[in-house]
């Protein structure tokens, strides 16, 4: 803490002068960035709508209750639907990501170039919102459960591997060494070695992303992949509102529940 | 007198990863049964699906190379404005989230305020960003001031968490020492608390940051503004190779982000 002396003896400052300059001069440039952009982003609304907006929102959750509760028999296939798109998509991320992981640590991958190419497919696959893959797999796939199973699992590749393969770069090599002072083959090496010490690890990361992904998987009907969002979005289309509350009602619950379970799961293995 | 015998045993199995033998293959039996279950009642036309991979080929050859000169300024427009929306939203989120957090620490603030806000983090971290921006556009009509409050909201539930527990979790006795020189009660925020959470907030906040982009780029899809919007478009009037330089574009900015927002965190802790 810097001492300043003055006549009428020291005074004490949190921090040296220059370096508080230098820290209002970091405000001053948020500050302008934040004017500039909230400059642009007011540009480009219709501010008579905003200023509306209280009113709209009394107005549709007026319009949201009750419930409309008999709309829920038509929800339970749906429901399934979202819970398979999620853990089924967790499945075949897991079961490619796995592989990826270890090709991208760089105790376990093969070649360099190996691993270029996992942290590639690490990175490629999760730069892209589950959403955009549904979009081209609806193209591709054509719409349906499939699609948003599909997005689901390869937009959780690269989400997996990132923390599959970081646990596996913090192993304990002793263990692995001693392991291989038996004369263990690489293989055995993988299995005695590395594959206890991250296995509680892999199946951590396996449920918690299952919770991320029913949360995505939620949403996925929105442009056609299945799921409960086919239902919202229609519902929404045709402002059937105590139907859209229905279905909001119905993810809060799946999502609480699975935040729940996957909390409970990984609290038992970790 | 004869030694005892004993036999060890000439064979070494791997403990399983499981013990309980009924947990072990319950899981096993539970899950092979489900997949077959989920895999059947799965609305796939698998024939449908067979035919379409050919064609599906077909089309994914459609996406190279991609092409930039065709909508240049339409995707440079986008991706400022998602960039844009991702800045004004994470400092809009912190701004509000910073209240939220400082109520929903436990050793801070009353029963009744920490209930309060422990109420609105989990209420806005529940739904997904878009469920939100589509309401959002509802309430504030199409753009990205949409986009902008969905992703605030977003935000507010992420950081005000992250803040409340970094804050339940500080050094008690820097807190006490600032509490006994007779601070009131912002002193003792802004001279105890603050200097404790501060490297890791700025750290989060970057990283939301990071997050902000990713999902201002889908939420034009729902009509809140950015990239997403012109990405729909492309995509259903087949102009894929227009998709694909956007989603290139994406790619790009996401990993330079990401790069940049772990140095600099890197750099402030």
């Amino acid at each position: 803490m810097p001492k300043i002396d003055t006549a009428d003896g020291p005074v004490w400052q949190r921090r040296r002068t220059s370096k508080q300059r230098l820290i209002w001069f970091g405000w001053l440039i948020a500050v302008a960035i934040a004017a500039y952009a909230w400059h642009l982003i007011s540009e480009k609304t219709i501010w008579f709508f905003v200023w509306d907006a209280p009113q709209q929102m009394v107005d549709i959750s007026r319009r949201m209750v009750p419930p409309a509760w008999s709309y829920m028999d038509v929800l339970w296939k749906p429901i399934w639907d979202t819970l398979n798109i999620a853990t089924i998509g967790s499945m075949i991320s897991m079961a490619i990501a796995i592989p990826v992981a270890f090709a991208a640590a760089h105790n376990t991958t093969p070649h360099k170039l190996v691993r270029a190419f996992a942290l590639l497919i690490i990175v490629a696959t999760r730069s892209i919102n589950s959403l955009v893959w549904a979009l081209l797999l609806v193209v591709i796939v054509g719409p349906g459960v499939l699609a948003g199973t599909l997005a689901i699992g390869i937009r959780s590749i690269g989400g997996c591997a990132k923390l599959l393969y970081e646990s596996i770069e913090e192993i304990n090599q002793t263990q692995v060494e001693a392991i291989e002072a038996t004369g263990a083959s690489p293989a055995q090496k993988m299995i005695y070695g590395v594959l206890p010490q991250v296995l509680p690890t892999f199946a951590g990361v396996g449920v918690f992303r299952w919770d991320v992904n029913v949360r995505g998987s939620t949403i996925l009907g929105i442009v056609g992949a299945g799921g409960i969002g086919v239902q919202l979005n229609g519902s929404i289309n045709t402002l059937a509102w105590t139907q859209v509350s229905m279905i909001l009602l119905v993810i809060l619950v799946a999502v609480i529940l699975s935040e729940w379970i996957s909390a409970k799961v990984r609290h038992a293995i970790i | 007198m004869s030694q005892p015998q004993t036999s060890y045993p000439d064979y070494w199995k791997k403990p399983p990863f499981i013990k309980r033998p009924w947990l072990r293959w319950g899981l096993i039996i539970g899950t092979v049964v489900y997949v077959i279950v989920a895999l059947g009642t799965m609305d796939v036309n698998w024939v449908r699906v067979w035919e379409g991979l050919p064609r599906g080929r077909k089309l994914l050859a459609s996406f190279f190379p991609p092409n930039f000169a065709d909508s240049r300024g339409v995707i440079i427009d986008g991706i400022l404005e998602s960039i844009w929306m991702a800045i004004i939203a994470t400092i809009g989120g912190i701004i509000l989230s910073v209240p939220v957090g400082l109520g929903a620490a436990r050793n801070l603030s009353p029963r009744w305020v920490y209930l309060f806000c422990r109420f609105i983090v989990s209420a806005s971290r529940t739904f997904p960003e878009i469920i939100i921006a589509i309401f959002a556009v509802k309430f504030f009509g199409f753009g990205p001031f949409a986009g902008f409050v969905a992703l605030s909201i977003g935000t507010v539930g992420f950081f005000a968490k992250l803040l409340a527990e970094d804050i339940e979790a500080m050094n008690k006795t820097q807190a006490e020492s600032v509490r006994s020189t007779g601070s009131n009660w912002f002193q003792w925020v802004n001279y105890a608390i603050q200097p404790q959470v501060m490297p890791r907030m700025i750290g989060l906040s970057l990283y939301r940051l990071d997050i902000n982009f990713r999902e201002s780029a889908v939420v034009g899809i729902v009509g809140a503004g950015g990239i997403g919007a012109h990405l729909l478009t492309s995509i259903s009037r087949y102009e894929y190779d227009t998709t694909a330089s956007i989603l290139l574009v994406i790619i790009v900015i996401v990993i330079s982000l990401e790069y940049i927002s772990g140095y600099l965190r890197k750099w402030v802790q």
